[in-house]
């Protein structure tokens, strides 16, 4: 029982940077021992923020557009909204429990609300910023509601809408860690692991993940700004 | 459903909030490390971004501070500040188990918002205001004391009120790594599924982040100067901080 770990078994040339002797931060061993488990926790990561945002931007999308043609009702969607993005998250995952239980769709529900808060008001400001003169022309050519909304306001208010997305999709990338209070928190549980059993290497693992993570998804939303704008891509200056 | 009623069984207890560990201390000592935060971030924070938005400098930095506070978790940063050896998990004073991470994690996130409304807010005063005052034969400090600052102020309000929402959400997640504050009752209901209790600590986290709300809200419409209006446009309102 005095041999180090490193001798006894592997045929490893030195030793673990992770061990009950050594607690390196940064150790290339714990990728390749514990890959499985970092592939787990990011795509369960990837999974719940694009379930969260996705819920946030349907949802977001009618409200948007009620609260454009009612103005009473912009004031209280906007109001809710905010009342509910003031909720730490820590506060509004327990808070849905009792309803959706101990399962990813707590985390999904309410990362999908604050995302909603963000996103109405980008659609909103959005569709505010199609100039006046396009939507009369557009009247005016005959075009009717639905397709004034599809083929005119939405694609001239995607600029604005696309950056409320980034907003929206960073930060829950970021909000998703929370949800290891019900053990859901995809990166989040590998940070939760590290703090508590002091393992530094699989801590800052998951945690430069997780910013690697936003910063992806980030260039990935711009990349499909770029694609859905074309009339915007041959302007150089 | 039963977890209501355990939840109320909680909140009614009066044991729960009396004594050491009550939530009425936990509550005190989050409140504490928010007010504490917050003033440290404005003072270090107000100045430097008001100083920028005059002259003009900097621009690239105090907007893109904003994205990258956005895309650290805050639960990482703490789990990062408490594993080192130096904050690491000591108690610090009334604030608590690992108080100086939570404090140092806090005041870090409080900077953004700052500082990026404080420098749009100045960088925002119309050029046709500043070429007056120059005209008038105001000096540098001035213009700014006597005319930028005061058209500033509403969106700093605002900015000053992101940060207390944001500080207050991330001391609540300080509880996830030990830490001081409300977010103990919650982790401890949690992770000991003692629901009723970690729902009712919940309700006590939000109540009073709805009520911090309103106070700062109070706050900023006090301190825009009459006839200015509160900030429409570029309000960054929802610049998404990790809460």
């Amino acid at each position: 029982m005095t041999l180090p770990a490193a001798t006894s078994l592997t045929t490893a040339v030195e030793p673990s940077c992770y061990s009950r002797l050594t607690n390196e931060w940064v150790c290339a061993q714990y990728f390749v021992d514990r890959k499985s488990d970092l592939v787990e926790a990011t795509t369960e990561h990837v999974l719940i923020t694009v379930a969260a945002v996705a819920f946030g931007l349907l949802i977001a999308f009618p409200l948007a557009l009620l609260a454009r043609r009612y103005p009473r009702l912009e004031a209280t969607i906007l109001g809710v909204s905010t009342g509910l993005y003031t909720i730490p998250s820590l506060a509004l995952f327990p808070l849905l429990v009792p309803f959706t239980g101990l399962s990813p769709t707590t985390v999904v529900i309410g990362l999908g609300l604050y995302a909603l808060t963000i996103l109405v008001r980008s659609i909103l400001e959005g569709l505010r910023s199609v100039p006046e003169e396009v939507r009369e022309s557009a009247t005016g050519l005959g075009y009717g509601a639905g397709r004034l909304l599809l083929r005119i306001e939405l694609p001239l208010a995607l600029p604005v809408i696309m950056a409320g997305l980034r907003v929206a999709t960073v930060s829950t990338v970021a909000l998703t860690t929370v949800g290891s209070l019900v053990a859901y928190g995809g990166l989040g549980n590998l940070i939760k692991d590290g703090v508590n059993t002091n393992f530094r290497a699989e801590l800052l693992a998951a945690a430069v993940l997780c910013v690697v993570l936003a910063v992806v998804l980030d260039v990935l939303i711009v990349l499909l700004q770029r694609v859905l704008t074309p009339w915007t891509r041959g302007v150089t200056t | 459903m039963t977890v209501f009623g355990d939840t109320w069984d909680y909140l009614t207890t009066g044991s729960n909030w009396s004594g050491s560990g009550g939530m009425l201390e936990l509550l005190l000592q989050q409140l504490l490390l928010s007010v504490t935060a917050l003033a440290i971030a404005v003072v270090i924070g107000l100045p430097v971004a008001l100083w920028l938005g005059h002259l003009g400098r900097g621009g690239f930095l105090a907007i893109n501070i904003s994205n990258i506070g956005r895309a650290v978790p805050t639960f990482a940063l703490l789990a990062l500040l408490v594993t080192f050896d130096f904050p690491g998990r000591a108690e610090f004073g009334p604030y608590g188990r690992a108080g100086l991470a939570t404090l140092i994690a806090l005041a870090l996130f409080a900077l953004p918002p700052i500082i990026t409304n404080s420098y749009v807010a100045v960088r925002e005063v119309p050029p046709e205001v500043k070429e007056s005052a120059r005209g008038m034969g105001m000096t540098g400090p001035q213009q700014f004391f006597r005319v930028e600052l005061p058209r500033a102020l509403p969106l700093i309000a605002s900015g000053v009120r992101l940060a207390l929402v944001q500080v207050w959400a991330t001391a609540t997640i300080a509880a996830l790594v030990a830490g001081p504050g409300l977010g103990r009752v919650i982790t401890d209901g949690f992770f000991r599924t003692n629901y009723g209790k970690g729902i009712a600590g919940a309700l006590v986290v939000a109540a009073v982040a709805l009520l911090l709300e309103l106070v700062a809200a109070m706050a900023q419409r006090a301190a825009t100067p009459p006839g200015l209006g509160s900030p429409e446009r570029g309000d960054d309102e929802m610049s998404g901080d990790a809460r």
